[in-house]
């Protein structure tokens, strides 16, 4: 164990020097003045994008089961935490980190309710539950009374814009921080074992259920939280605009980003945010991109291209090291 | 004899969108049941089904028979096609990996469509233009007579194949054990294409169906019929032909009941609803075999 602790510190130094280091760029560019108001804009819906992706790698990427209901999670945070800041009247700080939990919790809470009953079910069948059920959540907001049905929720307090994106990135980092360590934890180790061969993983005295659960839980926590800054940062939200379609936006983030890499849902959350915003007017086309680098990803992993590419002599040599779990 | 009409007639509404959705969950069945995974792209077959027929009408001005065969082609050709392209060379990837390759597919069509047509519905006349009869004072629209004829049609036609047929044979064999069957000299590329064909196929008459009772089309009309009919496929046991037609049916009945008596805005709730508690009872679904899995 010691050994292990020392490996990881030169790497952890480096990623909190990178994380630091992109803070004070952000800041300074911020206060500057050198981004534009638009780019500026963008910069908390990439947060909320990598969250969601980083906590969306946990179930697809590190436990190995698709979900396709991540939206609803990150609705169920959104319309928590904005009824609180809406209702409730306190400090914002207070107010805001109170409204955090409180999604997050709840998200989770449901995350518990869905991955109990869905632990019988394994691959196709769970994602076409997850699926299901996304769509009920989604239906059941747009008939209760207190999310305002269809309208959805106006005047949510905006906390999260980027004119306080000290808080949201901080937000970001301790999620990363949080899922990455217990992806290299015992209990990260035990989920890896779940998603490579789940037989063996419980003929080794490893509890499968409960780790499911837990990475259910844990997930949908952290799609709660990303939901919360979403609201406050938008102001509006609707049924609506948490549909299937949002949970596939973020597994094309995961997916793109490389399923059980932490790193690279980072980076495809980043770059699939600014994408669509540099390709402005052609938000048709944006669409087939998707889809056609999601195609051309999972066939260049799947169909042994990626193998036949790294053997062979024309690939350069320095690219070839063997990458491990961030 | 008032409630006993307004039942009857949402039991016939039921049982018209249900057959609608079994056509189309036998798609997904068939294919699931020889190819081991879910073709979620199935759904937007449907919608090229739609602007088939409507460009066929239109810009190629056909009658209406060619033009339903047109349809019916070009759907064939494309579930071939798609086949082909996207899922073979992942037969030996993860089941993960071919579904988010699905996943990707629906998106293309989808937004090939936006692109090509716009998102700007396209009025459609229904091109049934039967008169309804009326029985013990419930009244049958044509559109329900002609769709539950069809769809009977087709169900007894497709098991007719599947069990007295050659190539039926061959289908059965292949999802049983690929590779036994190919060593018994079945071409199992072929066999392969040709479910996906019929599947395809089978989702162009239902795309028309559909357009004619709803009237009009757009990109992503295929999204929800293709969800519910996947869901009808799981309830009735995938890869079960029987499971999707009891599946198909079951769900439009649901459907229509909780529209008309519940509540339109939960209606969909409460189909994914029944949808979890059977899994939940029967992970299988209702006619699905439990397979123990071998280590």
């Amino acid at each position: 164990m010691k050994n292990e602790r020392n490996k990881f510190t030169k790497g952890k130094i480096i990623n909190i020097v990178i994380a630091v280091l992109i803070y004070i760029l952000i800041m300074a560019a911020l206060n500057g003045g050198m981004l534009s108001r638009q780019m500026s804009s963008l910069l908390v819906p990439i947060c909320v994008n990598v969250m969601l992706a980083v906590s969306l790698n946990l179930i697809t990427g590190f436990l190995g089961e698709l979900t396709l209901g991540h939206a609803g999670f990150m609705s169920i945070g959104a319309y928590a935490g904005s009824l609180l800041t809406i209702y409730l009247d306190l400090p914002m700080y207070v107010e805001f980190i109170i409204a955090i939990l409180v999604g997050g919790a709840v998200a989770a809470f449901f995350g518990f309710l869905i991955g109990v009953p869905v632990l019988r079910l394994r691959g196709d069948y769970l994602a076409i539950v997850t699926l299901a059920f996304g769509e009920i959540i989604k239906s059941v907001i747009n008939v209760i009374k207190i999310t305002n049905g269809a309208k959805g929720l106006n005047d949510i307090p905006s906390y999260s814009t980027f004119r306080n994106f000290t808080i949201v990135y901080i937000l970001v980092i301790l999620t990363i921080i949080l899922i990455v360590n217990l992806v290299n934890s015992r209990h990260g180790r035990a989920i890896r074992s779940i998603r490579d061969n789940y037989i063996a993983a419980e003929s080794v005295g490893i509890p499968v259920s409960k780790f499911k659960v837990m990475a259910f839980v844990i997930s949908a926590f952290f799609a709660g939280v990303a939901g919360v800054v979403y609201a406050h940062n938008v102001g509006i939200i609707k049924p609506t605009t948490f549909d299937y379609n949002k949970s596939i936006e973020i597994l094309v983030i995961v997916v793109l980003g490389g399923m059980g890499n932490i790193r690279g849902s980072i980076i495809a959350a980043t770059i699939l945010t600014l994408l669509p915003e540099m390709l402005r007017g052609a938000d048709n086309l944006r669409m087939l991109i998707y889809a056609i680098v999601l195609i051309a990803m999972m066939l260049f992993n799947g169909s042994g291209a990626k193998e036949r590419l790294i053997s062979s002599k024309y690939f350069p040599k320095f690219l070839k090291r063997q990458k491990g779990v961030e | 004899m008032n409630l006993f009409q307004s039942i009857m007639e949402q039991l016939l509404n039921g049982l018209r969108t249900g057959s609608i959705y079994a056509l189309i969950a036998l798609g997904y069945s068939m294919v699931y049941g020889i190819a081991k995974m879910i073709n979620f792209a199935h759904g937007d077959v449907i919608m090229v089904g739609a602007y088939a027929l409507f460009m066929g009408m239109t810009a190629l001005s056909l009658p209406l028979p060619v033009a339903i065969i047109f349809t019916i082609v070009v759907c064939a050709v494309l579930g071939i096609a798609i086949e082909k392209v996207a899922y073979k060379p992942l037969r030996n990837a993860s089941s993960l990996a071919v579904l988010i390759t699905a996943i990707g597919m629906s998106f293309l069509l989808q937004s090939l469509a936006l692109i090509i047509f716009s998102a700007t519905p396209i009025p459609f006349k229904s091109i049934i233009s039967m008169k309804g009869i009326k029985i013990a004072g419930v009244d049958i629209p044509g559109i329900t007579i002609i769709t539950l004829v069809v769809t009977t049609a087709i169900m007894v036609a497709l098991t007719l194949f599947i069990n007295k047929t050659k190539a039926g044979s061959a289908m059965r064999a292949v999802s049983e054990d690929r590779g036994a069957a190919a060593l018994m000299g079945i071409n199992v590329n072929r066999t392969i294409s040709m479910t996906f064909a019929i599947g395809s196929a089978l989702a162009a008459v239902a795309g028309i169906l559909y357009i004619c009772q709803y009237q009009s089309i757009t990109p992503t009309l295929g999204a929800l019929p293709g969800i519910k009919a996947f869901v009808a496929a799981v309830l009735g046991g995938i890869g079960s032909i029987p499971g999707a037609m009891v599946g198909g049916i079951l769900l439009g009945i649901v459907e229509s009941m909780s529209k008309a008596y519940i509540s339109t805005e939960l209606a969909d709730a409460i189909v994914f609803g029944v949808l979890v508690v059977i899994l939940l009872v029967k992970p299988s679904g209702l006619l699905g075999k439990l397979k123990a899995e071998k280590v």
